[in-house]
């Protein structure tokens, strides 16, 4: 079995949301990550939130925000175990990121020694 | 006694309190029960023990050359048997039980005999297996004590908590055995979770040892034994939880369990023992709600990102049939992969219930073939049956 790391990709992340909201998102994503779990298959999770995150760029410079140039951002990622990458694609399927209109979920197949 | 002697002399210590016990059982229906029973048998086994030792050229020989702490007066065998002394003795045999070296189920049968005096018949009996075998785990767990020259002590402060965790497994499977134990003796199995939760508690006095995790596994423990009087019947068979008669339960358990978990919400970590604690919480609570459900399904997600079982799995999936419907349960128990496990198929026997009885019986049917204890069989049987009769109304 490998590991698969699954990046949520958020569309804009300066969108703010309501405490509700949020409480609401994050019970969905528990639920998600939860039916994982409860496969075994879950490995690891971390949240990224958007407050004080920085660039560092090559120059040295550094910017606030995770933005940048782009809208698009890393909103946290999940490390799954499945038998193949279709099998972490239909993981990904389920996650809540999705809902928001242009968010992905970017599927990586973790290199091991 | 152990910790005066050693780990290297545990059996003598058993021996000299076998040979109290049976000089109690001996005269005591004949002289009447002392004034002070406790104290009776501690000074017999102080005596036993002074005897031993003056007697036995071992004391000089070989004991000595062991001792621990040189320094400890064995010149004057006299040994402390206050309160305070007995209490800091057990936490520190706990300790060395329950050492990393020592298989866990040896840790429980060592601990159920030193710390918890119980007989080799009743620990065989509780772990539903024979003398010989109960003796042989015992032999080679007090070997490994010897061997690896386990010390009779407190382990260094920075050392607690990895300690600690050992500790607190071997007391989680100590309740358990009790509480799932298929042994018919109703005292036993209850004796088994009380000495469980009485260790248990001396960790939450103890403030190297206070942990919140020792909090929560204590609320954990009390919730659950709230539930001794209305989980089995008369004849000893499982009552299922939705039957149980609620004014059985215990409600100065179950208050004595939330005080608890107040006290283990100090720190900032939630360890596998408040995720229990919080889910055996919301089991206190009878009436369902949308909230219970959701509450429990939050505990479970939680749960199994920390730590995966199957049990945990199947409880998950059940707590979502409650707050998301049947149909996503069912999608969802399809992915688990348990085909091997009996409560697999009574869950899915579960929650067919209501949509498809006759899906439903094959289940439980293909549970009852796959179930490894009567009580379970028994528990399943009367679902089917149920079920049976839903069907020819």
């Amino acid at each position: 079995m490998d590991e698969f790391v699954l990046i949520f990709r958020h569309m804009d992340g300066k969108e703010v949301a309501s405490p509700e909201q949020i409480q609401q998102w994050m019970q969905m994503t528990m639920d998600w990550i939860g039916g994982i779990a409860a496969q075994n298959k879950f490995v690891a999770g971390v949240g990224l939130p958007f407050d004080d995150a920085k660039v560092v760029h090559s120059n040295k410079m550094v910017t606030n925000g995770a933005f940048g140039d782009i809208k698009e951002t890393i909103g946290g990622y999940i490390i799954v175990k499945a038998e193949s990458v279709e099998e972490a694609v239909e993981f990904a399927k389920g996650s809540p990121v999705l809902l928001g209109e242009g968010n992905t979920v970017e599927v990586r197949k973790i290199a091991h020694q | 006694m152990c910790k005066r002697l050693g780990p290297h002399f545990i059996h003598v210590a058993e021996d000299i309190a076998s040979e109290t016990f049976l000089l109690a059982s001996e005269t005591w229906p004949y002289k009447g029960v002392p004034e002070n029973p406790v104290a009776w048998l501690y000074v017999v086994a102080k005596n036993k023990l002074h005897n031993y030792l003056t007697r036995n050229k071992l004391y000089n020989d070989k004991i000595k050359p062991k001792l621990q702490s040189p320094r400890a007066a064995f010149e004057s065998p006299d040994i402390d048997l206050s309160e305070s002394n007995i209490y800091d003795s057990q936490l520190q045999m706990l300790f060395a039980i329950c050492h990393p070296a020592i298989p866990a189920e040896a840790q429980i049968a060592l601990a159920l005999r030193i710390l918890c005096g119980f007989g080799i018949e009743e620990i065989a009996s509780a772990f539903l297996s024979n003398k010989a075998t109960i003796n042989k785990r015992l032999l080679r767990a007090k070997e490994k004590l010897r061997l690896e020259n386990i010390p009779i002590e407190m382990p260094p402060d920075e050392a607690i908590p990895q300690r600690l965790g050992n500790v607190l497994t071997t007391l989680y499977l100590l309740f358990n055995e009790g509480y799932y134990s298929e042994s018919h003796d109703a005292v036993l199995r209850n004796d088994l979770c009380l000495e469980a939760m009485r260790l248990t508690q001396m960790l939450t006095v103890h403030p190297a040892t206070a942990h919140p995790q020792v909090f929560a596994l204590l609320a954990m423990m009390c919730f659950h034994a709230s539930r001794f009087e209305a989980r089995k019947n008369d004849r000893g068979e499982l009552v299922l939880y939705e039957d149980q008669d609620e004014t059985l339960w215990n409600r100065e358990l179950i208050a004595q369990g939330a005080y608890f978990l107040h006290e283990a919400s100090r720190g900032e970590h939630a360890s596998r023992y408040h995720l229990e604690a919080g889910i055996a919480y919301w089991h206190t609570i009878k009436t369902d709600s949308p909230e219970k459900w959701q509450q429990i399904l939050q505990l479970y997600n939680r749960l199994l990102m920390l730590e995966y079982s199957p049990i945990a799995a199947l409880n998950r999936t059940y707590a979502l049939s409650k707050v998301k419907g049947i149909e996503a349960a069912i999608s969802e128990a399809e992915n688990l992969l348990l085909s091997d496990n009996p409560y697999y198929f009574s869950l899915l026997g579960t929650l067919y219930a209501e949509s498809n009885p006759k899906t439903a019986i094959e289940h439980f049917e293909k549970a009852v073939s796959l179930a490894k204890t009567s009580a379970d069989r028994n528990l399943i049987a009367l679902k089917i049956s149920r079920l049976k009769a839903q069907q020819n109304r």
